[in-house]
């Protein structure tokens, strides 16, 4: 091959790259600094290098979409991917100052692993073949397994990262098989070449639907679609707080732009074929998270089953398939990252130093005890009820909308009528903190980093939900 | 030259039972063996479609389903060894501290 090609249109990859030299700088000052304790300096390094990332999505976005090697395309849908996942990084990181022991260990092993993934989730967005989407999905799995078991003195935290790893491997293998199928109908790994084979009548016919489905088990397990979703609960609660924000938010950014594209660019002429199968996933997702987490006592559980049932709500945008659906859900995530990780972030203030679960008692009374955090949470749980004028009203708003322009006005409907099951469990955090007297001491592990991350994420949640408009230009759709 | 569909079906095969290894085994490094079947199997299905269509994606695809194959063992041999250490067992039957 010609190695000028290799250069042409390089800064498609532009952010990636500058994340990937990033981490082996941080891999280098780690080294350099083993000897003194100096995870403060790590921390702040791999912010830098996460907003350098940042600044390099923004350098490309007024650039029009190119192609890079058939690979991999900066249009306005992978940058807004980009924008959700760095967001869901920079918070991750800021998260886990002095929450674990292990953290300021071992924060360059920390910091370099959840910089990878950040990596893995952008390519996801990017990726116009299987092969890197792939090698995408595995790039921030594998830190991500490592990760959910970085507290390594904490029985819970290793189990979460044992079932993730036991089952998330199992479903790649569904993932690559499907993808490996879609290989053999097609003829190509390029998804605008198995559009071209598939809608012309070529190809081997016969393994497109296998092919489908496979795909499908492997992104809804990654995405947590019930039935898929009985690892995200264990994973949840028993990985570092941090890593379940910057998970629960990446991941599922991630994944979804990698199906969103996959299904849209390859495999819209089989539209009849899959729409079905994903309406009725969603409906179930969407039903079974809402009334499970209904009865979790676990805070962090509760999140996990309302994440799952997140999950179902974006899945209507891939059922309606138009692009107001798929800018509808680039909208949602971002709305999401804001008030996922600011709920979490509560959660860890709360939590004080990894000691592990937080109760729902646990809220009772913090309206007198601790009112800015208490307004806070309040904040985040009715913005992920779905209640305006906050950032999670205008998310479910645009989704309900592109479906019902769609002619699913039936899954819309039963959309809303999860968002009222929802309100049930959210509003109750909300009177437990305001209606509730505290039975003992209340101990709150604030520091810096947690307090500017939480005033930052409830002023987003906010502006966001005030101001819908000021984000359609950044976010887009495929 | 065999049909690619023979492959196909042999793949097909090794990945049920792959798959099944998976779902009834107890022991984990056994589960994880049967992991790595299953994607032996998806390099056989890639090697015969890719011969099929006479291009080579499919074998670059198997390639790099090797390297993953190969990173995914060191992570979760790494897993599972920190697993034993507060365990003393890779029954996953004993891996129960998370539930509903």
């Amino acid at each position: 091959m010609d190695t000028a090609l290799l250069f042409e249109n390089a800064t498609v990859l532009l952010p990636e790259i500058v994340l990937a030299v990033g981490v082996m700088v941080l891999m280098m000052v780690d080294i350099g600094l083993r000897k003194q304790n100096e995870s403060g300096t790590l921390a702040a390094l791999a912010i830098a290098i996460l907003v350098l990332g940042m600044g390099a999505s923004l350098l490309i976005w007024g650039r029009p979409p190119a192609e890079y090697l058939g690979g991999a395309v900066s249009d306005g849908f992978a940058l807004s991917v980009r924008l959700v996942v760095l967001i869901a990084g920079i918070f991750g990181v800021l998260l886990s100052r002095n929450f674990l022991p292990s953290i300021e260990r071992q924060g360059g092993a920390f910091y370099s692993l959840l910089i990878l993934a950040v990596i893995g989730m952008m390519l996801m967005g990017t990726a116009t073949n299987l092969i890197v989407l792939f090698i995408a999905l595995e790039i921030f799995s594998l830190a991500l397994y490592i990760l959910s078991g970085f507290h390594r003195e904490n029985p819970r935290s290793i189990e979460a990262a044992m079932k993730y790893f036991l089952l998330g491997a199992f479903a790649s293998t569904f993932f690559v098989y499907g993808a490996a199928l879609l290989y053999g109908a097609g003829g190509s790994t390029s998804y605008v070449q198995i559009h071209e084979t598939l809608s012309s009548g070529g190809g081997n016919r016969s393994l497109v639907l296998p092919g489908i489905a496979l795909l499908l088990v492997g992104f809804g397990f990654k995405v947590s679609l019930v039935p898929f979703h009985m690892w995200t609960p264990d994973v949840y609660q028993g990985a570092p707080t941090p890593v379940t924000a910057f998970m629960s938010v990446g991941t599922k950014a991630a994944a979804f732009a990698g199906f969103l594209r996959v299904m849209m660019v390859a495999l819209p002429s089989l539209y009849e074929q899959w729409a079905a199968p994903l309406a009725i996933l969603a409906v179930l997702t969407m039903t079974v998270g809402n009334l499970t987490a209904l009865r979790q006592s676990s805070v962090k559980r509760m999140l996990a089953y309302s994440s799952v049932a997140h999950a179902g709500t974006i899945l209507i945008a891939l059922v309606a398939a138009t692009p107001a659906a798929t800018s509808a859900a680039a909208f949602y995530l971002f709305a999401y990252a804001f008030m996922n990780i600011g709920a979490f972030g509560v959660v860890i203030v709360l939590e004080g130093r990894g000691e592990g679960d937080v109760e729902q008692d646990r809220f009772n009374g913090l309206g007198t005890r601790y009112p800015s955090l208490a307004v806070a949470m309040a904040v985040f749980m009715l913005s992920l009820s779905g209640i305006p004028p906050l950032a999670g009203f205008f998310g479910k708003f645009l989704i309900f909308k592109a479906a019902v322009e769609a002619d699913l006005a039936w899954l819309a409907v039963i959309g809303v009528l999860n968002s009222a099951i929802s309100a049930y469990y959210y509003l109750r955090v909300v009177a437990a903190m305001f209606f509730r007297e505290a039975e003992g001491e209340i101990t709150c592990n604030c520091g810096p980093a947690i307090n500017f991350s939480l005033a930052v994420t409830t002023i987003a949640v906010v502006v966001i939900g005030l101001q819908p408009g000021l984000w359609a230009d950044l976010l887009r759709g495929l | 030259m065999p049909e690619t569909s023979y492959y196909l079906i042999l793949a097909a095969l090794i990945f049920t039972v792959g798959a099944t290894g998976v779902l009834l085994r107890r022991n984990a490094l056994i589960i994880f063996m049967c992991i790595e079947m299953m994607l032996n199997s998806v390099n056989l299905t890639l090697i015969a479609l890719a011969r099929q269509w006479g291009n080579l994606e499919g074998q670059i695809f198997v390639f790099m389903v090797m390297a993953v194959a190969a990173a995914e063992v060191a992570v979760g041999l790494a897993i599972l060894i920190a697993n034993v250490r507060h365990q003393k067992s890779i029954n996953i039957d004993e891996i129960n501290l998370l539930k509903w």
